[in-house]
């Protein structure tokens, strides 16, 4: 068990590119940190440096204590669970489990109690004599979990470790992970690309974009207060509306001008802190769970908005209805009771409370 | 409805085609191992007789296979090629799997030209160097020594080895050696406890190849051993069984017979890695 | 845990460090990640140690030695420059022999690659298990080792025995001198070469066969493709270069062949069969003229090395095709 600090990583190849630029970033002992990396941006870098299995080029990486910049992975008492698994194929599931405590010469009765131990907490005991190749993909996912938990870490180390299984398994296992992290409640650092695991998983997201960290803190922070544009989109499903705009008066309170027709009236709550944007372009952001069928219960701050229905796609729970405002494409969920027809015109609530607006050049939530 | 048992007929008419036509190649392929075993079986009477057809054994006998191993020449031929052969497997693939881990994973200046040298020097046929080598041989005071081939049969196995090994390492994901860091391994205990147990068809494959690179090979012990004491099998048959005018065809065909089991008894049990070893060279690396 | 001994100074080494200012420390960082480097490639290095040895020493050595060799003269007393090979390249008999070399090697490729063609096809053509046993009796040539079946052919083709001309008899064809004659030894060396070699060709290309979609023949049958469309149209450009690899590679092979002309003909009849190797083997090791041996194995490198770079080519070709 131990805290972990990544101060002032830098992480660049020889060909100039550079994955991380300089993070900063402070792990309780505990606790169970997710970064959140949208595809192809050199995901799993910054785990890799934590794990030791990238040099560091520069700034530094402590655990528990200790500076870790130049300590090899097998001596910085870490345990890592990677995306395929990485079982060893030759080893039965006990062997796989056992091989890191039989490395450090581990008595056998030790190792066994372990071994046994784990497989309690994961389910597998009746596995323990089989080989890899004869388990099934949530199964070998529950051993390379296992093979982290004999070692008692400092740190577990997560790689994307639920994107080789199908969707169904990955909502399963990923409860799997967060009681086993309630069980043997190691400090634990889990890279994904996924923002629902990131969600639900973490006591604290750490979003990160082009290699610079975008937003830390708890997943109700991030989807309420997004930080910056990146942020807001990438976190929540059906991602944010994100709609061109300008504020204008509307008597003693702001709106926000959508289009020569739509103008929607801020808050008042709001006018202190927007009113230095007045006149500039700006962006509003609104999730689609806060576009509503005015039938619903309405809000203090909704404001009407009539939208012309491009597509219906009803989900059973939940409708999404995509329409086009001026000239930006944008999404609401709204109940299956509402009559949308592709087509037709829909009366929608904007929950102008959960509004959120956005620096046009910078990217900044307001 | 007509068209479907025509088109399950012709289908049939085409394997029975291909059947017919294997067949025929299986027969040119198996004629001479088949008549040399028949040979074998034959007297020398009866082959000196040339009553009748010649693929007729009339009185089968293994006098021949008898002969050959009470005789001490054979025998001392046989363990020469089996120490011969035992030590260039052991020397090539102690060579070739630490050549093969380090180029297949680390890095390092120069690896990539290296792992191309091998490939090249594997084209390297022992026809081409064996005149030089005759005089170095001869230098180091090997000459007419059978161990001499203990140093120059790795070179034929060794390149081809070390490739078929870069490619089955290299198969193998880059995540299991980061495990085994992680779980305390160091670089040798990664090559014992990992790299060889996962690549063991490949490690077999190569053994295979080594094994019948110096089993087989005759030109260098041809050129370079001439005494019945230094011989292997293969040169110990050609020169001393046959021995002036007198070709005693039994003994020649069961020595050889012999000589070729070895090898002959690998393939059988162990075909599907003979077979990828053979392969590898092409759709690995 | 308790096996952290190597990591002990290391951890000592970071603590006092930490007591530092974060920045002071630049210079000791940079330095232990030097020395990770270098500690990994040096290992890198040590491994390759053996085989840089045994190719440096017994196969780049022996090249250049051979180069040195073949510039002597007879009694390796003087230098005589390219005289060996000026020499060779004046003697009729060497002429014959680039000749024959070429002939055996061009003529016993095409063959092997052709049977080897036609067996995979026709194995790739059989179900299952029954494939495995013909493909297990066809490869078998290419198991026994080389010099005992060579002995079994020329036992088969000895003049006054022979169980060759005894079933082209009973056929009512006339008995063939066999490898009394040029042209009939010439075919002999030819032929048992491809006896020998056509079971590799066989199990390249069925590999080779094998690693080509089905979906892509069943998307051409669909497209109307018949046999010979499929053949030319997708089966070729999918071994175009596992073929060319082949037919390189056995060109190599073949071209410097030993043991089938030395059992079967030692080159005879008056030296008609021989090719580079074993009129090296005669020149150098027979008749001691070690620096006219050298010089005749020498011919081969040229012809070898245009052949090797293009086999190199053709693999990296392929793996980078795999690769993506």
């Amino acid at each position: 068990m131990a805290e972990v600090s990544i101060r002032k990583a830098v992480k660049s190849y020889e060909a100039g590119v550079q994955a991380v630029k300089s993070i900063d970033l402070e792990i309780a002992d505990r606790e169970f940190v997710v970064l959140v990396v949208p595809s192809g941006c050199g995901k799993s870098t910054t785990l890799r440096m934590v794990a030791g299995l990238e040099d560091i080029t520069g700034g530094e990486i402590w655990i528990g204590g200790d500076l870790v910049n130049d300590i090899p992975p097998r001596d910085r008492d870490i345990a890592m669970v990677f995306q395929n698994y990485a079982l060893y194929p030759h080893m039965s599931v006990f062997d796989n489990m056992a091989f890191g405590l039989k490395l450090r010469r581990f008595p056998r009765e030790e190792i066994r109690k372990r071994v046994d131990e784990a497989a309690r907490i994961l389910d597998i005991t009746a596995l323990l004599g089989r080989k890899p190749r004869a388990l099934s993909g949530g199964q070998r996912q529950r051993v390379a979990m296992g093979r982290a938990i004999v070692r008692h870490p400092k740190v577990f180390l997560f790689d994307e470790p639920l994107s080789n299984l199908d969707a169904q398994l990955r909502v399963q296992m990923r409860t799997e992970i967060k009681k086993v992290h309630q069980s043997v409640r190691t400090t634990t650092v889990y890279v994904t690309h996924d923002q629902v695991e990131a969600m639900t998983l973490a006591d604290r997201v750490v979003v990160m974009n082009q290699g610079r960290i975008e937003q830390v803190g708890p997943p109700q922070m991030l989807y309420h207060h997004p930080a910056t544009r990146f942020v807001a989109g990438f976190i929540g499903s059906p991602a944010m509306n994100f709609l061109p705009c300008r504020l204008e008066r509307m008597g003693a309170c702001l709106g926000v001008r959508l289009s020569e027709t739509v103008l929607l009236a801020v808050p008042a709550s709001r006018t202190a802190r927007y009113e230095p944007c007045l006149g500039r372009p700006m962006v509003l952001g609104l999730r689609p769970e806060h576009l509503t069928d005015p039938r619903e219960p309405a809000r203090p701050d909704a404001a009407r908005l009539d939208v012309a229905v491009d597509v219906v796609e009803p989900m059973g729970m939940e409708t999404l209805v995509h329409f086009v405002i001026g000239a930006t494409p944008a999404c609401a969920r709204v109940d299956p009771a509402t009559p949308a027809v592709p087509g037709g015109v829909l009366a929608l609530h904007a929950d102008m409370g959960q509004m959120h607006l956005i620096e046009d050049a910078a990217g900044s939530v307001v | 409805m007509s068209s479907r048992p025509s088109l399950r007929s012709e289908r049939r008419w085409a394997l029975w085609g291909s059947y017919a036509a294997l067949a025929l190649f299986a027969v040119f392929f198996l004629t001479p191992p088949v008549y040399m075993l028949i040979t074998s079986l034959k007297t020398s009477a009866e082959i000196g007789g040339q009553a009748g057809s010649p693929w007729v054994v009339r009185h089968p006998t293994l006098q021949n296979y008898l002969d050959l191993i009470g005789n001490p020449h054979f025998r001392v031929f046989f363990f020469n090629s089996l120490k011969v052969t035992l030590c260039v497997v052991a020397v090539s693939m102690a060579i070739s799997v630490l050549a093969a881990f380090s180029l297949a994973r680390m890095k390092f200046w120069g690896s990539g030209v290296l792992a191309a040298g091998v490939f090249l020097t594997y084209l390297v046929p022992d026809s081409l160097l064996f005149i030089p080598l005759f005089q170095i041989i001869g230098k180091l005071g090997l000459t007419n020594n059978v161990w001499c081939l203990v140093l120059l049969f790795p070179t034929l196995a060794v390149p081809f080895c070390t490739w078929i090994m870069i490619g089955y390492f290299a198969s193998i994901p880059k995540e299991l050696d980061e495990a085994a860091l992680i779980d305390g391994a160091s670089w040798m205990q990664l090559l014992f406890r990992i790299f060889i147990p996962v690549a063991l068809p490949g490690i077999i494959a190569a053994t295979i190849f080594a094994f019948t690179i110096s089993w087989g090979t005759l030109l260098y012990p041809l050129a370079y051993l001439y005494s019945s004491d230094q011989m292997v099998l293969t040169v110990g048959i050609l020169t001393e069984l046959i021995r002036g005018d007198v070709f005693e065809w039994g003994r020649i065909m069961a020595g050889s017979l012999l000589a070729a089991m070895p090898p002959v008894l690998i393939y059988v049990f162990l075909m599907d890695y003979y077979i990828a070893g053979l392969t590898a060279g092409a759709t690995k690396g | 845990m308790e096996e952290r001994r190597v990591a002990e100074t290391l951890r000592a080494a970071g603590a006092v460090a930490a007591s530092s200012a974060p920045w002071s420390r630049m210079s000791p960082r940079g330095g232990g990640l030097r020395r990770f480097a270098r500690r990994r490639s040096s290992v890198a290095v040590l491994l390759c140690l053996p085989l840089l040895a045994l190719i440096g020493g017994l196969v780049l050595y022996p090249a250049l030695y051979a180069v040195w060799l073949a510039m002597l003269n007879k009694h390796m007393t003087r230098f005589v420059g390219l005289g060996n090979f000026l020499f060779l390249l004046h003697r009729p008999a060497f002429q014959a022999v680039i000749l024959q070399s070429v002939i055996f090697a061009v003529s016993a490729v095409v063959f092997k690659a052709l049977i080897g063609f036609l067996l995979a096809h026709l194995l790739h053509a059989v179900p299952g298990r029954s494939q495995r046993v013909w493909r297990g009796l066809l490869l078998l040539p290419w198991v026994i080792p080389l010099a005992m079946s060579t002995l079994g052919w020329w036992w088969l083709f000895d003049p006054s025995y022979s169980a060759f001309n005894w079933v082209l008899n009973v056929f009512g064809v006339p008995s063939v001198p066999g490898l009394g004659a040029t042209w009939w030894a010439r075919f002999s060396v030819i032929l048992v070469n491809v006896w020998y070699g056509a079971p590799f060709f066989m199990i390249m290309y069925l590999a080779a066969l094998k690693s080509v979609p089905e979906q892509l023949y069943e998307a051409a049958a669909i497209d109307g493709a018949g046999a010979w469309a499929r053949l030319r149209y997708i089966t070729l450009p999918m071994m175009r270069n596992i073929l060319s690899i082949t037919i390189l590679f056995s060109l190599i092979v073949t071209f410097a062949n030993f043991d089938i002309v030395r059992i079967l003909t030692a080159g005879g009849p008056q030296d008609q069969t021989h090719i580079f190797a074993t009129y090296a083997f005669v020149a150098g090791i027979q008749s001691g003229d070690i620096p006219l041996g050298a010089a005749i194995s020498l011919f081969m490198l040229p012809i070898l090395a245009l052949g090797a770079v293009f086999v190199l080519r053709g693999i990296t070709r392929r793996s980078a095709e795999q690769a993506g």
